[in-house]
């Protein structure tokens, strides 16, 4: 099964810029942001105060009432997004040989919500008053295990946490399930932690933008990048063996034909300042597994830091690959924020949808890009354009790389 | 593929050689609490690890940034690439413990497994900022500025890959109890993709926090025997009442045997099948039939084309409550038939605690040896068996044998079952 395709059937979305697939797709094809003032909680007492809410959510509208306890915001966001993967993509997993359906999904900082009420339980009123549910709900593995039972999926699963490239090295862990011979998986990443307690960790790192005006916050490439606006939410998919997803006849929206990752020396190591920077190794090691060259990609799908020196070293890895200005380029995070290990898998279900609709969705926001970029930037409008390959690009802070090609489905 | 480093902290001493002599004497490295005040607690016991992170070499300033899993994570690394010689193909320095000479840094990955990340630096600071609990909109200006690097357990691979100069692909495992046995899977499988020659793989955690210790309490899942914490792990014993919380990392190099040998490196063992299912049945609860893990075992073994016949000692699961013990007892039975009655199993846990995502590393690391010295560690404090676990767990003490195969399991919240099987280096095996 070394060889086997790995082909996508099934996309479910949970976007600050619409719940649900058409409702997202239709926002950011429209150029609709779901950057607003934070109303998860009373954000005025701290520095930034923007962030991308799911709006419209209820969750006891989507999840199973004792569901609800045991659940923080970003599972019930992940459940809902697996329900409409699985609809989508018209399977029932039930129907599959035994243990031949898994989970494989990316997650970054758990139920953070759901953990700052049981830390505030032990140090306001004990230990006793902790919930019984705080030993798994808040846990990194929380959605994988969650999507599991809900779904029956008995297959092998896991969950990879590399910051805001986990929605790619997730869906790349599905396809080496499908080579190993598993039949289908569901993969991707929601997340999110828009809570006091969440809010404070995040502006720790010390990128957050402060802008508090919604079309100035997050502007990658942009001469007036000043950091990144976080948000909530992703895209679960469904990944399927190819051959198994013809058999029954399913929609196939296109394949993940080529995927790498790298890692960058600490910044200031002799190793940083002699090699090759490590998103461009990634790049090209994702081409080569593609087979494809770069004249074949007719997208990237930028990680798109909004941090002005990884702005740049994204551009310089990119012009390095494809030449200056040779390659559309887009960021429609700008009108979610950054999603963490949801990002790159709502990036891919962007993608899946451009081959389909032959429409790059745009970057938002940006008037004027910084010095010195060669990009040319899909900006304002949707741009009409067949694409048969795209390349998506995501980095994890502290120096992960990926990349992964998906391209359109090939005639058989 | 080879296992040709292994890098230990854990509880009762830091180092392998440390690790190994607790295992084989059978000693126990539980004991009351001592890093925080646990007295208002149901179950104020654990094993810790006697740690001193300026003793072991870190800087002030990676002291300072690190949680105390990461600092643990990154003193077994290099340990376990020291104990590779891959370190004498180059100084230490700016280019890290593989040096400028070794291997080429692009081929080389990492794959931390931690199941709860930063959780006891996360409760520290939550304690901080909220000022005891007391406030919802915690004050940020009271935030440590590595917090960012609490909040995501990616950060643990980072500090493991700039400390040994890694710069191929990188990534945290986080299955809950079995990312130990996953994260070291997933590295086998990175090499034998091609996707890296090296793989600094392993585990940690260091999850002895009042969280930790509270939402463990909330589910009785650990022991309360606090008046006698060198007797309370007693895996597959009729007395036993929850596992003790442990802490601790297990790292390893691993590598193509090929190039083990091509450069004249000493191979502990080979790891030659894996498998992990799910079992879609409950975040904690097992189905008492043990048919997910069983099944688990059966594809490890296909993977390692060996027969259950060849397995010579199961490291098991072994946590102590009573609901696993049972569980896994039937999942050896389902999977190795009679063969489950004629095999040693043991539980390591009886003496270093559950270190929740690092134990896996760690029991891989007492498999390896097991076949390295020919020695079966013993599952200490088992003095009265449990009609229901009626198999031979080596109670007390270790056994002297030819250790040739070892399956090793690990069971998860989440519904995770994971199985590996570790061979002598060469063993013949089959190849249907």
């Amino acid at each position: 099964m070394v060889s086997a395709v790995a082909v996508f059937t099934g996309i479910g979305v949970a976007a600050p810029n619409g719940l649900s697939t058409p409702v997202w797709w239709k926002a950011t094809l429209n150029g609709e942001s779901g950057i607003r003032p934070i109303s998860r909680f009373d954000a005025s007492r701290y520095p930034a105060r923007l962030a991308g809410e799911v709006p419209g959510f209820d969750a006891a509208e989507h999840i199973p009432n004792r569901l609800l306890p045991q659940t923080d915001h970003m599972t019930r966001l992940a459940l809902t997004a697996a329900q409409e993967a699985f609809d989508d993509a018209d399977t029932d997993p039930a129907q599959l040989p035994e243990y031949a359906a898994g989970v494989v999904t990316a997650s970054s900082a758990g139920g953070f919500e759901f953990g700052q009420r049981e830390l505030e339980a032990l140090w306001s009123k004990g230990g006793q008053y902790v919930s019984a549910y705080q030993s798994f709900a808040w846990f990194y593995a929380v959605n994988t295990g969650q999507i599991s039972i809900r779904h029956g999926l008995r297959g092998p699963s896991g969950v990879l946490v590399t910051e805001q490239a986990g929605g790619l090295d997730a869906v790349a862990q599905a396809r080496r399930r499908l080579r190993g011979g598993s039949r289908l998986i569901v993969t991707g990443g929601v997340d999110g932690a828009i809570c006091p307690w969440g809010w404070t960790a995040q502006l720790a790192g010390g990128r957050l933008s402060l802008a508090d005006d919604p079309t100035r916050a997050y502007l990658p490439f942009d001469a007036a990048a000043r950091g990144y606006v976080p948000g909530e939410g992703g895209a679960i998919l469904i990944l399927e063996e190819a051959a198994a997803a013809r058999a029954r006849g399913a929609r196939v929206y296109g394949e993940l034909a080529g995927y790498a990752a790298t890692f960058d020396a600490k910044s200031g190591s002799e190793q940083h300042l002699s090699g090759v920077p490590g998103l461009r190794r990634a790049v090209e090691l994702a081409l080569a597994d593609a087979g494809l060259a770069p004249h074949d990609i007719d997208v990237v799908f930028a990680d798109a830091s909004g941090v002005p020196h990884l702005d740049r070293a994204e551009a310089e890895a990119i012009t390095a690959v494809f030449g200056p200005r040779r390659v559309p380029v887009t960021a429609p995070k700008t009108m979610t924020g950054r999603l963490y290990a949801g990002g790159a898998a709502l990036d891919l279900a962007a993608a899946l949808l451009a081959i389909r609709d032959a429409l790059i969705p745009p970057t938002v926001n940006i008037t004027r890009l910084a010095e010195g970029l060669e990009l040319d930037l899909v900006s304002t409008e949707p741009r009409p354009c067949p694409v048969r390959a795209a390349l998506v690009l995501a980095r994890g802070r502290g120096g992960f790389n990926a990349a992964a090609v998906v391209v359109g489905a090939r005639p058989h | 593929m080879a296992i040709t480093g292994i890098g230990v902290v854990a509880p009762g001493g830091v180092g392998t050689k440390e690790f190994w002599s607790l295992l084989t004497e059978g000693r126990t490295a539980t004991r009351a609490i001592s890093l925080f005040d646990a007295t208002r607690f149901r179950s104020r016991i654990a094993a810790e690890a006697d740690f001193d992170p300026h003793h072991e070499g870190l800087t002030p300033q990676e002291v300072r940034r690190m949680d105390r899993a990461a600092q643990f994570a990154v003193v077994a690394a290099r340990e376990a690439v020291s104990d590779s010689g891959l370190e004498a193909a180059g100084a230490l320095g700016a280019a890290g413990a593989l040096g400028a000479a070794g291997p080429d840094p692009y081929r080389v990955g990492v794959t931390v497994g931690s199941a709860v990340g930063a959780t006891t630096s996360l409760d520290t600071e939550y304690r901080v900022v909220s000022d005891g609990g007391a406030k919802w909109h915690v004050d940020y200006t009271y935030a440590v500025p590595h917090l960012f690097d609490h909040f995501v357990p990616s950060s643990f691979a980072a500090e493991v890959a700039w400390a040994v100069g890694a710069q191929g692909p990188a990534s945290v495992v986080s299955t809950g109890c079995t990312s130990g046995l996953d994260a070291v899977g997933h590295a086998v499988e990175l090499i034998r993709e091609g996707s890296a020659d090296i793989m600094v793989a392993g585990a940690t955690d260091a999850p002895i926090s009042p969280i930790t210790v509270a939402c463990f309490d909330a589910i009785k899942a650990t022991s309360p025997r606090n008046d006698d914490p060198e007797h309370a792990s007693r895996p597959f014993d009729r007395t036993r009442n929850g596992f003790v919380l442990g802490e601790g990392s297990a790292l390893f190099v691993l590598e193509e045997l090929s190039l083990a040998h091509r450069r004249g490196a000493h191979v502990y063992a080979e790891i030659v099948g894996f498998a992990s299912r799910c079992n879609a049945y409950h975040m904690t609860g097992l189905r008492p039939d043990g048919r997910e893990m069983a099944e688990a075992i059966r594809v490890a073994l296909d993977e390692a084309r060996l027969p259950v016949t060849a397995v010579d000692y199961i490291n098991a699961h072994g946590s102590g409550t009573k609901q696993n013990d049972r569980h896994e007892t039937a999942a050896f039975k389902r999977a190795l038939g009679e063969h489950a009655r004629a095999t040693p199993i043991s539980s390591i846990k009886s003496m270093v605690g559950h270190s929740l995502g690092a134990i896996g590393s760690l029991e891989i690391a007492a498999s390896a040896l097991a076949i390295e010295h020919g020695v079966v560690p013993p599952t200490a404090n088992l003095h009265e068996p449990d009609p229901e676990c009626d198999l031979d767990y080596t109670p007390l003490v270790a056994r002297e044998q030819r250790v040739e195969v070892v399956l090793s399991v690990g069971s998860g919240f989440g519904g995770f079952q994971s199985a590996m099987v570790l061979a002598r280096e060469g063993l013949e095996r089959g190849t249907w």
